[in-house]
């Protein structure tokens, strides 16, 4: 590890600090051109972070230290996922660290305490929401366990830079195990991301709400982390999204001129993909919670369908 | 190892009979009857074009023809005579209940294991291109057969069988280049025979009991 | 001379099939229906007649190829659709002047009974064993249609199940034809004449064990459902109990033969392949359990169709056991019992098809005293009822016999299997047709008198059989025999 490789870190860190409310802000955007709506401008997330950093903390009676630890620890557990996805280059001093099941379960770790800070309070809002919440990861998690294993036995390795590297240097194939883990991933990544058609993270509508429920009694610089991490859950989960399935344009090395050249492909792709996110979230309809657990069976179906076909169809001895 | 090895085409094989595998599951979840018969005509039209490049890539030429009989038979005729049957026994609307889709969704994950466990040794026997996918084949054979079993209704059960055929075209094909002209021939015209009998006997089941639910029929037994 | 015979012989039922649908009912119909049958079987029987004499030969090409096996099964089945037409004339008569059956019923029965006729036979002499399937599929279609004939509830219901049981089992038969052409591939080319079992049984010591193996289990499922084999037998007390009787005579005595035909091709091949009597044990297995849930179920029954219909698993349990037993003996016993069932099977569904209609139930509770309305036919369903289950002197000892004592020598842990199955299922049935038979009863005679003929034809060559086979037919059985290996 050198000083450079350090450097690079750091870099591809901030990057994704800085860029993830835009992400969320250019769906939103779309989102709205779709839906012939006035749009919001594109930085609109970060004046609201902005003031929601400059407002007082309000604390429920009955909140405990938990409750005031969790949006560090949420926010804490994406910046380290956001450090470990390859988004620039798959040779960063973090790259050893980022095995695949270990990503998802930062993102579990992350899961598990915004859900028990939602219970902390008492109110039957939160506990309901991380409820759903857990319902929800619960169907998630092992499809995108599924999906990784499908992309890792094509790399024979589950470290997320050995998978990228694999994928982006292979010669044009056709691997309809993955084109099946593909849309897996999507079904996986709306429901994490509190997207519709099984959360809409536009809403205060108490019988339907999982993601917003959990966090309606947090205020000021909790809340504004708390935004912070959900803009940065999604942007990883594009980047890991992108890195597993259009892998091509990362660098390899971690020096800044290869980096800075992987910058625009990555801006394209993302917004490619924030649209495309837009347009999913405009043309289905948000479904009921008890559907849930058809959409994500669904999407568990296609993983395991996509790794069975990859052992049966794309395994030559 | 890895897909390098496998030639273009045999990768486009590959991909539609993925396809086909995904669509026999999507019909064994489809509640209502208008999309499962689209999904059906649908898993003719992959299937028909997954024949046609094995033709393209093998020159097999009798290939084109089992191709065009796929084209005919089960992505127009059999579909149109389904959607008329439909309309003219007023059953567009009609949803399948008491069908526990994630239950059945594991089952048939189940079923594609053993299939594709049976069908491994004997794809390594093969030299065709196609040879993987007959495991695929076997798969969507016994995903139609489950559909079959879990199906109250009467359409939705012909579909199923349907489907079945198309399975053992697939297994045809992969395994070794389709069958002979005249029985591929004799084949298709069952299936035509057979789907028009059955339209017959839709009427005729549905002026006896009222309904299409095949629940209705347990008045034959042993016990 | 005798491909003519055999052109004739498919052409018959084929012509007449489509005459039968195109000209409708006419006074003249059944007369048609029973000259073409008959026509049938006189080219059937001369075609018999030179194959035994000359040894077997190819038609159309190699696209057919008849021995002296497939020739006793065209035989059989060209003899009983003669008598089955014979006795629907006057059966379906009654049926229409009791109100159950309108004239384009009529009409489309005699049709596909020739249709029916036709496709079986075509399953028989095909040397094709993609035809044979699309033959047997052909079958399925045609009695379908025969089984729903009256439009009731209940046929609709058996007639459904049916298609799609029977449907389901042929799927699985077809997979099994298309690992057998898979398997003849790799050894006779990409030549067309992988799937002609004349060729396949050239090469059977060729083909790949492993392929084989699959393909023979598929094969047996398939056909296997079509022979009633339990646990996939549902469909066909069903099937026999709501169609026309003469359906269901044709049913037992005719379509599970070709079924069981289908098998045994398929199981010459395997044995070929597979060695340590692989196909064999299969059979032996399924046939003695299909044996055993046949007969336990024979004393549940209260319908006197339905019961028969179990007594025809039962045997078809019993032959597919000999054939798996394998070697001359048990063949020429298994033969030789499918024969005499086929025979005893539809004269018995002829006297139960007369007693029904007199009484005017199937219940055979409500059915008594058949010796008081018609001795004839009650002597008929006493003496068919002894029989089949298997009285001496009839054939259907003999064959019996012959199988109990090959499986004593061979095969012991058997033996009380099939002893106490027979012993159930002679209690069963036996126990039931004697008070049909004797008892009181006010029925009153029928408008067209019965066609008693056929049963009693039929009987007297089981009798015949089981008192004395002439050297003419055991050299004709043992050649047929020895052509399963």
């Amino acid at each position: 590890m050198n000083i450079s490789g350090l450097l690079a870190q750091l870099f591809a860190i901030v990057m994704a600090l800085f860029l993830a409310p835009l992400l969320t802000g250019w769906v939103g955007q779309c989102r709205a051109w779709l839906q012939s709506r006035t749009a919001p401008p594109l930085l609109q997330p970060y004046y609201m972070l902005h003031k929601l950093f400059h407002k007082d903390v309000v604390l429920a009676h009955g909140a405990s230290s938990l409750f005031r630890v969790a949006p560090f620890v949420v926010f804490g557990c994406m910046v380290l996922a956001c450090a470990i996805v390859p988004t620039l280059s798959t040779d960063l001093p973090f790259a050893p660290a980022a095995d695949t099941i270990a990503l998802v379960g930062v993102f579990g770790l992350a899961r598990v305490f915004i859900s028990l800070a939602a219970m902390d309070i008492g109110t039957s809002f939160g506990s309901l929401g991380g409820r759903r919440e857990m319902l929800v990861g619960f169907l998630a998690e092992p499809a995108l366990l599924m999906v990784i294993f499908t992309t890792a036995m094509i790399s024979q390795s589950t470290s997320v830079a050995t998978i990228v590297e694999t994928l982006a240097h292979r010669e044009f194939a056709i691997y309809p195990s993955l084109a099946f883990a593909g849309i897996a991933f999507t079904f996986v990544s709306l429901a994490e991301n509190a997207r519709v058609p099984v959360d809409n993270p536009a809403t205060h509508l108490e019988l339907t709400m999982i993601h917003e429920a959990m966090i309606l009694e947090y205020s000021g610089r909790h809340l504004a982390l708390i935004e912070w991490a959900a803009s940065l859950k999604l942007y990883a989960y594009s980047c890991l999204g992108l890195a597993l399935f259009f892998p091509w344009g990362v660098a390899a090395g971690d020096s800044f001129p290869a980096m800075l050249a992987a910058i625009p492909l990555l801006l394209l792709k993302l917004s490619i993909g924030g649209f495309l996110l837009a347009v999913i979230e405009t043309v289905n309809a948000k479904m009921r919670i008890f559907r849930a657990p058809e959409f994500l069976g669904t999407a568990f179906l296609l993983a395991v369908l996509g790794l069975l076909v990859r052992l049966l169809l794309e395994t030559r001895v | 190892m890895s897909g390098a090895a496998i030639s273009f085409s045999g990768q486009l094989i590959n991909l539609f009979a993925s396809v086909i595998l995904l669509l026999a599951f999507a019909m064994l979840a489809q509640r209502r009857v208008m999309p499962l018969i689209n999904l059906f005509a649908l898993q003719g039209a992959t299937l028909f074009l997954s024949t046609v490049v094995v033709a393209v890539s093998t020159g097999q030429h009798h290939l084109y023809w089992s191709a065009g009989l796929t084209l005919v038979l089960k992505v127009i005729a059999l579909p149109l005579i389904l959607h008329r049957l439909v309309r003219r026994l007023y059953v567009k609307w009609e949803v399948e209940s008491l069908i526990n889709i994630p239950t059945i969704m594991l089952v048939g994950i189940g079923l594609v294991i053993i299939a594709f466990n049976v069908a491994l040794p004997i794809s390594q026997l093969s030299d065709t291109i196609t040879r993987g996918t007959l495991g695929i084949a076997l798969a969507t054979v016994m995903l139609a057969f489950l559909m079959m079993i879990t199906r109250t209704k009467a359409i939705p059960q012909v579909v199923g069988f349907l489907s079945m055929e198309n399975g053992l075209f697939l297994a045809a094909t992969s395994a070794t280049y389709g069958m002979p002209m005249v029985v591929e021939l004799g084949i298709a015209l069952d299936v035509l025979v057979g789907a028009i009998i059955l339209g017959v006997f839709f009427f005729q089941i549905r002026d006896q009991f009222d309904s299409l639910d095949i629940r209705h029929m347990e008045r034959l037994k042993d016990l | 001379m005798d491909m003519d015979f055999f052109v004739l012989m498919l052409a018959i039922p084929l012509i007449s099939g489509l005459l039968l649908t195109v000209v409708g009912e006419r006074a003249w119909a059944p007369n048609l229906n029973i000259i073409a049958s008959l026509g049938t079987f006189l080219s059937s029987a001369l075609l018999t007649v030179g194959i035994i004499a000359n040894g077997p030969r190819f038609a159309f090409g190699e696209l057919f190829f008849i021995d002296s096996l497939n020739v006793l099964f065209v035989t059989v089945t060209t003899f009983v659709g003669l008598t089955t037409s014979i006795f629907s004339g006057p059966y379906m008569k009654n049926e229409q002047e009791h109100g159950r059956l309108t004239v384009p019923r009529l009409r489309l029965y005699k049709s596909m009974f020739q249709l029916f006729m036709f496709t079986m036979l075509v399953a028989l002499t095909t040397n094709n064993m993609g035809v044979l399937w699309v033959a047997m599929e052909a079958a399925t279609l045609t009695t379908v249609l025969l089984v729903s004939l009256y439009r009731t509830p209940a046929s609709l219901e058996a007639a459904w199940k049916y298609f799609i049981l029977c449907g389901v089992g042929l799927a699985q038969a077809l997979f099994g034809t298309i690992l057998l052409y898979f398997a003849a591939e790799r050894v006779l080319g990409e030549t067309g004449n992988a799937l002609l079992w004349t060729h396949l049984i050239d090469v059977k010591g060729q083909l790949e064990p492993t392929i084989m193996a699959l393909s023979f289990i598929f094969l047996l499922l398939g056909y296997g459902t079509k022979v009633g084999l339990a646990p996939l037998h549902n469909w066909l007390p069903d099937a026999h109990a709501e169609g026309p009787t003469p359906v269901s005579a044709v049913l037992s005595g005719l379509l599970l033969n070709v079924a069981l035909y289908a098998i045994l091709r398929c199981k010459a091949l395997a044995d070929g392949a597979i060695h340590g009597g692989f196909a064999g044990n299969l059979m032996m297995g399924f046939g003695l359990f299909t044996l055993v849930v046949a007969a336990f179920f024979l004393s549940r029954q209260k319908d006197v169709k339905r019961m028969f219909a179990y007594s025809s698993i039962e045997h078809m349990g019993l032959i597919t056991f000999a054939f798996g037993m394998g070697g001359p003996v048990a063949n020429f016993a298994g033969l030789l019992h499918m024969t005499m069932h086929s025979l005893t099977k539809s004269a018995i569904f002829f006297a139960v098809g007369h007693a029904t209609q007199k009484t005017g139930t199937q219940l055979m509770e409500h059915i008594r005293g058949l010796m008081r309305i018609n001795p004839l036919i009650g002597w008929a369903l006493m003496l068919g009822t002894l029989a089949i289950l298997g009285m001496p002197p009839f054939g259907v000892f003999a064959a019996e016999f012959m199988i109990l004592t090959h499986a004593m020598k061979h095969h012991p842990w058997a033996t009380p299997i099939l002893l106490t199955a027979l012993g159930v299922a002679f209690a069963a049935i036996f126990g039931k047709v004697q008070p049909m038979v004797f008892g009181e009863t006010e029925a009153k005679p029928l408008p067209h008198a019965p066609a008693i003929t056929p049963v009693f034809l039929h009987l007297a060559l089981v009798l015949m059989i089981g008192l004395y086979i002439p050297p003419y037919l055991t050299r004709w059985f043992n050649e047929a025999a020895r052509m399963l290996g």
